[in-house]
């Protein structure tokens, strides 16, 4: 079923109507290509890695495949809180350049699924500084609430993909 | 349409390299001297197959390529022209070009025309001067008669007074000349067996302006003179029996005067066959080629079909679902050893069972992705070869079990480490041949390379009987570049086993070969990358080897596990020496070099490994905990950890799938109950010891 998928979360952006996963990290709604959402499940420990930043919990055992887990408070600069039942790991799947990569993030609470017109979508404005502003793609006005746009290939880029140097342990 | 034609062309380049690697072995193998006939007929079945099979796909410059090729290669198994090193050096590089042209076309880029336009040249130069004659039509080869049908194509053939004489009415369906369907190439398999007369009918030919170009029109009477069985002529006429209607009829063993048409007698015809004109001993071994795509030779044919092709994907699909069964396998052991009523013994009894078969499984499964290292050291005759030459230098090259099997994905990845060895054995280890005579030693060097299990690692030898390494000079070079304090005193096996030290090169003239800026610690680090090892060994005068062992597969590791601040860590097993519990005090205090305890002689660092991982541990005490004392490179270094659990084998997962890599760890795995843990990476702790204490 994986094929049927469209290649990029990039290119979905060119569909005019397409349906998202919206979640709750702190106050905001944040949102998601359904179509890159794997599977949602509750929250269970992870092993911890060394040298990860704050950000990173883990790895997953997700049936023989060894997953990363981003808290997304952490990441997008909030309070980091105890983790509560309706604490939620979204899996996704991402076609990427370097093959499919699996990674969770862990969110307050998964809402619904929304329709978002791609004309809907808005620039970011005025956010420049904020924590996690790099890994907004855009906002969406859908009813009365607004849609953060997560930017997925960046999130991949910037925290999952390799990096060219590879970090020294900083810790000793 | 397109998509089905790719399939035939993966198949043909996939061949095509194949049989090329097995020319350049049969080259390498050919003595100026006393050229092997066998030798050369295979390496003109190649030519000759590549040549059919370019055509075929409308590969026009490779065709054109092998043709001239398969011209010159004729020549040498006529023996109408000597086979000297220039030849075989020229033929080398002909094998070179072949693959760069398959390569282009394999990936539709344009072929380097102007190579394979010179070495076209230097065959048909060679050509020139050794048989003119031969070569005055070059292109007028069997090959071509059929697009010429209207001349009426004319072989004549000296008999053999003693031989059978065939004749067979070869009247191909119409459509024979639809793709793949060539009659030439019949007519030319037949023409190998002996002394043939073709005579075309051309009677059927339409008008031009209505012939139909893929509508054969044309019918043969082919009078075949041969001392080989029948079998062997219906054997090529088998191949070509589902598109023509043949009848072989046994004449009379009395010799029939071939009735040539009258232009057959005209002396131009004789040039026009140059495969037929002189009567060719019919080739001894001859099992009667079964047509083009059997034109490889007759060895890898057979070893061919008892073997199948099956995409890596597949096995690595395979691997991991047989690595789940072991997990799942031992989560219920897991279950089983906590409960204790009577029935659970038969339950554990049963599981035992199970794991002994899945351990049978997985072993097999394993065996499947192993390939012999002959693949990995089949470049190295070639290079010895190309590299002695250039070098002036007299190299023999010793290979041992090539036949040890090693996983695939080892294999692709020691390849280019060993490319590296071999090159500094010949460029900086085996000496001048006047060098070589005055120490007193023969003047060809010997350059080995063995391959061998021993227990679960493979081992892998690439020495030289040259010089050996110059332990004074990198002692020097160690000393000023700051690697070894000034008043330091070595063991020569440490001295040596300094040239691994990143930017270490000691070469006085870094050469075209060696002095490219990767050094021994590339290759190190990529041995270590495969979970293996290297060590070297030298003496000065007498040669030095370089001995890599590596893990048999990458896909299981058998290890310790270890707990560490509520995470489970694995050791590899090979790399640990001991496990200890160390007594209150024993460890020291050393400033600039941290915590080290005393340990069979020798004092080794301590690494804290929830300190280096930022863990909180159960205790800090060293008492309290176990320190596993591990070994890399000769360098050993006790890790503290809170607890030792036991041993187990895991399968290896790789964590830059989904995430990147992470410095102190080589992979993770899937523990018995489910949960994630990581495989520490030794030789990355261990440099990791050595920077700490060198900071």
């Amino acid at each position: 079923m994986n094929q049927h998928r469209p290649a990029l979360a990039a290119n979905a952006s060119a569909e005019a109507s397409r349906q998202v996963l919206t979640f709750c990290v702190g106050s905001e709604t944040y949102a998601v290509d359904i179509l890159l959402v794997q599977e949602i499940r509750g929250w269970a420990p992870v092993t911890r890695l060394p040298q990860a930043p704050p950000y990173m919990l883990g790895m997953l055992n997700l049936r023989g495949s060894i997953v990363p887990v981003i808290d997304m408070r952490i990441r997008l600069g909030l309070e980091q809180v105890k983790f509560t039942p309706v604490t939620v790991i979204v899996v996704l799947s991402v076609r990427t350049s370097s093959g499919r990569r699996e990674f969770g993030l862990v969110v307050d609470s998964v809402s619904d699924v929304v329709d978002i017109d791609a004309a809907e979508l808005q620039e970011t404005p005025g956010l420049a500084g904020k924590t996690g502003v790099e890994l907004i793609k855009g906002l969406a006005a859908v009813a009365d609430r607004m849609l953060i746009l997560l930017n997925v290939d960046e999130l991949i880029r910037r925290d999952l993909a390799q990096t060219e140097a590879p970090m020294m342990a900083g810790a000793a | 349409m397109t998509l089905e034609l790719d399939q035939f062309h993966a198949g043909f380049f996939e061949e095509a390299f194949e049989s090329l690697d097995a020319m350049e072995t049969a080259l390498l193998q050919l003595d100026p001297g006393t050229p092997n006939a066998e030798a050369i007929n295979s390496i003109f079945r190649v030519a000759h197959s590549i040549k059919g099979g370019s055509g075929m796909f409308s590969f026009t410059e490779v065709a054109s390529f092998t043709h001239t090729l398969e011209t010159f290669l004729d020549e040498l198994r006529a023996g109408r022209m000597p086979v000297t090193r220039p030849t075989i050096d020229l033929l080398l590089k002909s094998t070179d070009v072949l693959r760069g042209m398959l390569r282009a076309t394999q990936h539709k880029t344009p072929v380097d025309q102007q190579t394979s336009a010179d070495i076209q040249f230097d065959l048909e130069q060679m050509l020139v001067q050794c048989a003119p004659a031969a070569v005055a039509h070059p292109t007028a080869q069997a090959s071509s008669a059929p697009s010429q049908a209207g001349v009426a194509p004319v072989w004549t053939a000296a008999l053999h007074p003693k031989e059978t004489t065939w004749t067979i009415e070869f009247r191909p369906n119409i459509r024979l000349q639809a793709p793949g369907a060539d009659p030439s190439r019949v007519f030319s398999e037949l023409a190998e067996l002996g002394a043939m007369a073709l005579v075309a009918h051309p009677e059927k030919l339409p008008p031009f302006a209505e012939l139909d170009p893929e509508v054969c029109y044309l019918t043969w009477t082919i009078t075949l003179t041969t001392d080989l069985p029948s079998e062997a002529i219906q054997n090529i006429l088998d191949w070509a029996e589902a598109d023509c209607q043949l009848r072989t009829m046994e004449s009379a063993p009395a010799p029939v005067p071939v009735t040539p048409q009258p232009i057959a007698t005209a002396s131009p015809s004789q040039d026009l066959a140059p495969a037929a004109a002189v009567p060719l001993p019919p080739p001894a071994t001859n099992q009667a080629p079964s047509g083009d795509a059997g034109g490889l030779s007759a060895k890898a044919a057979s070893a061919d079909s008892n073997s199948i092709r099956v995409a890596i994907e597949k096995l690595d699909e395979l691997m991991n679902t047989v690595g789940e069964i072991v997990i799942a396998q031992s989560m219920l052991m897991q279950l089983v050893d906590g409960a204790k009523p009577p029935r659970v013994d038969r339950i554990r009894a049963g599981l035992i069972q199970l794991e002994r078969n899945v351990r049978e499984l997985q072993e097999s499964v394993m065996r499947v992705r192993m390939l012999p290292i002959r693949f990995a050291f089949s470049r190295f005759p070639r290079l010895v070869h190309d590299l002695s030459a250039r070098l002036n230098k007299q190299i023999e090259l010793k290979m041992t079990g090539e036949q040890t099997e090693l996983d695939k994905k080892v294999l692709e990845k020691i390849g280019d480490p060993l490319v590296h060895l071999v090159r500094n054995s010949i460029d900086h280890g085996i000496e001048l041949p006047e060098t070589r005579i005055a120490a007193g030693k023969s003047a060809a060097g010997t350059l080995f390379m063995n391959a061998y299990q021993r227990g679960g690692s493979i081992v892998i030898e690439v020495g030289d009987d040259g010089a050996g390494l110059n332990l004074e000079r990198i002692l020097a070079k160690a000393r000023a570049k700051g690697l070894v304090g000034q008043t330091d005193s070595l063991s020569d096996e440490a001295v040596a086993n300094l040239i691994f030290q990143p930017g270490f090169s000691t070469a006085e003239v870094t050469t075209e070969l060696s002095g490219r800026g990767v050094g021994m610690d590339v290759v190190r680090r990529n041995i270590e990358e495969l979970g293996g090892t290297i060590e070297l060994r030298t003496q000065a005068g007498q040669g030095s080897s370089v001995v890599i062992t590596l893990p048999l597969t990458l896909a299981i590791v058998d290890g310790l596990s270890v707990a560490v601040g509520g995470e489970v860590y694995i050791i590899p097993l090979v790399a640990i020496i001991a496990s200890l519990e160390l007594q209150r005090g024993v460890a020291r205090q050393l400033s600039g070099i941290g915590e080290v305890f005393l340990f069979r002689g020798d004092y080794i660092p301590i690494i804290r490994l929830h300190e280096a991982f930022n863990l909180e541990p159960r205790c800090r005490d060293l008492h309290l905990g176990s320190v596993m004392v591990v070994e890399c490179d000769g360098r050993k270094v006790g890790l503290f950890v809170d607890e030792l659990l036991g041993q187990q084998q895991v399968v290896i997962k790789s964590m830059e799938t989904n995430y990147r890599r992470i410095e102190g760890i080589s992979g993770a795995t899937i523990l018995g109950d489910g949960s994630v843990a990581l495989i520490l990476d030794i030789p990355g702790l261990v440099r990791f010891a050595a920077e700490r204490s060198a900071a």
